[in-house]
């Protein structure tokens, strides 16, 4: 076993050998501009950006003409939502969206805000849900865009999204989801899950950095973006710019290698997953998990060690590489707005720790990590005076904290 | 974040783990910061006379604050309590190499001694009260 164990496999993955494979002919001898028409470097690139596509829209069920390719969700995500602003705007100026949402998704929202915009933001229940309901009960005449991301990246949680895409469907509001995190981790299909928007991107799917892409449904309804980049009208004019053609044959492969092992993976990922968890709540007292048990992702487990804080956790687990929900490290001293929003309290926000699961993860690794993380939290809740409080049977939120910042 | 050396010897070897007894009126103790912060310190100290003698901490906060404590404590131990009123947490943080966004762990410990030194006052005081009366 290498050490550290990489278990972060939520913020990025690594690129899978064959997804490389897949890569490199377009560095060398391929290197050709998909937009060039007059001679076979260029025919070669476009041919490759085509079965990327067809890959793409096999696994999310979309047809190869709805895929607009960008640089990553992120870019994605403004062009959806901007460009959703840009068209319809005359027609409405309410937004639907949710709080624990992606920051690309939030400050794309405070941007639209200031140009006029109104924004509801739903609070998340405590597992990080939002249900079909609490849309419902926010759309209005004016609305015309619900934004829901499908999984979310820190505490794994699912939307309902195909019941939030019927309503939105029902009622002529368009529905755009970040399938950052659930694309070729689940199932995914826009006609089924009644999609119009879907973004995803390579780094999340064992495919490169820095590549992704928009779905955008063409057919009942047909959706218009205005283009938020001006140029050579690639992209069917929604997204200017030369291709990146290795990027995109890797985002392809990326996408094909999850549609044919997904049913194995997940299963495989859920029972590492539930063995950690397992591993670690048998052998510490006090051990919160945070998220939905029903509706989750199969690699993404997010526990509180309550009384033991975060960052001080990271720094002791320091062979496995995961991330914490603690952010009194950051200049804002804020913990996750994510936990904040499902309210879980500050407290248990700052002192958890997200594990990601993935492709290369082995059992051998869970093992490792959980006895880890079971001997750091002991060791810092030998020196936790909250910890020791406790013990003696305080309740803790009947203290009178002094000064905390 | 990389660690300084000096922050990771603490955190992995903190000096003066534990608890005094609270109860006593030569043991000060000083509780800074709140859960909801992410950072509560508790630092002791007994006195004999006007001299630091013994010096305990429990940390709940990052690693450099959990460091900044520990150093603390080494710090107090042996001085006057004026003398240790004295301890900037400027020396911490040069001490132990802190970045800019670590400074308030140090400002934690320096609270910490404050507090806990105000409070063996305090009992020193209506210690010499009840004594007089
Ligand atoms: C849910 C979600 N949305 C959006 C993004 C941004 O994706 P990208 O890195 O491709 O811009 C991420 C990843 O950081 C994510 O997890
Ligand atoms: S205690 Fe807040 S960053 Fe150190």
């Amino acid at each position: 076993m290498k050490l550290p164990i990489y278990m972060d496999y939520q913020a990025t993955t690594p690129v899978d050998p064959r997804v490389l494979d897949a890569m490199l002919p377009y560095f060398k001898g391929e290197f050709g501009n998909a937009a060039s028409r007059s001679h076979p470097f260029g025919w070669q690139a476009e041919k490759a950006v085509d079965t990327a596509r067809e890959e793409i829209a096999s696994l999310i069920g979309a047809s190869p003409k709805e895929i607009v390719f960008t640089s990553g969700s992120t870019e994605a995500i403004n062009l959806a939502m901007k460009g959703v602003a840009d068209m319809y705007g005359a027609k409405g100026k309410h937004i639907v969206t949710c709080e624990s949402e992606h920051k690309a998704v939030l400050d794309t929202a405070k941007h639209l805000e200031k140009e006029g915009f109104e924004v509801t933001y739903l609070a998340p229940d405590i597992t990080g849900r939002v249900t079909a309901e609490a849309v419902a009960e926010a759309l209005r005449e004016d609305t015309i865009l619900v934004a829901l991301m499908w999984a979310n990246n820190e505490v794994g949680t699912l939307n309902p999204v195909r019941e939030i895409g019927a309503l939105c469907r029902e009622r002529g509001v368009l529905f755009f989801t970040d399938a950052t995190q659930a694309v070729g981790k689940i199932p995914v299909d826009v006609e089924a899950d009644n999609i119009d928007m879907l973004c995803l991107s390579a780094h999340k799917i064992y495919g490169p950095k820095g590549v992704g892409c928009l779905y955008v449904r063409r057919r009942k309804p047909r959706v218009r973006l205005v283009a938020q980049m001006d140029g050579g009208g690639h992209e069917r004019g929604m997204r200017s710019g030369t291709l990146n053609v290795p990027g995109i044959a890797g985002l392809g492969k990326a996408c094909a290698i999850c549609e044919e092992e997904l049913t194995e993976e997940m299963e495989r990922e859920i029972r590492l997953r539930d063995l950690l968890e397992e591993k670690v709540t048998s052998r510490l007292d006090h051990v919160h998990f945070n998220g939905n048990r029903e509706h989750r992702l199969p690699g993404c487990l997010n526990l509180s060690f309550p009384y033991v804080e975060g960052e001080s956790l990271l720094m002791g687990i320091s062979d496995v590489a995961v991330s914490s929900g603690s952010a009194c490290t950051s200049a804002s001293l804020e913990p996750s707005h994510v936990l904040r929003a499902m309210a879980v309290g500050d407290e248990l926000a700052h002192s958890s720790i997200r594990f990601g699961i993935g492709r290369n993860t082995t059992e051998e690794e869970i093992e490792h990590c959980a006895n880890q993380v079971v001997e750091v939290v002991k060791r810092l809740r030998e020196l936790s005076p909250l910890y020791e409080m406790v013990l003696e049977g305080i309740d803790l939120s009947t203290v009178n904290w002094a000064g905390g910042h | 974040m990389a660690y300084s050396d000096k922050v990771l010897d603490h955190y992995n070897k903190p000096r003066n783990v534990g608890s005094l007894d609270k109860a006593k009126s030569t043991v000060g103790t000083g509780v800074v910061g709140a859960p909801e912060c992410g950072d509560v310190m508790k630092l002791q100290i007994e006195i004999e006379g006007d001299r630091i003698v013994d010096a305990k901490f429990k940390t709940f906060g990052c690693g450099s604050a959990i460091a900044s404590s520990s150093l603390a404590t080494e710090w107090v131990k042996g001085k006057t309590l004026d003398e240790a009123l004295e301890i900037r947490n400027t020396q911490i943080v040069q001490e132990l190499s802190l970045p800019p966004v670590k400074i308030h762990c140090s400002v934690l410990a320096e609270d910490a001694i404050k507090a806990a030194i105000a409070d063996v006052k305090t009992k020193r005081e209506s210690d010499l009260k009840k004594e007089s009366a």
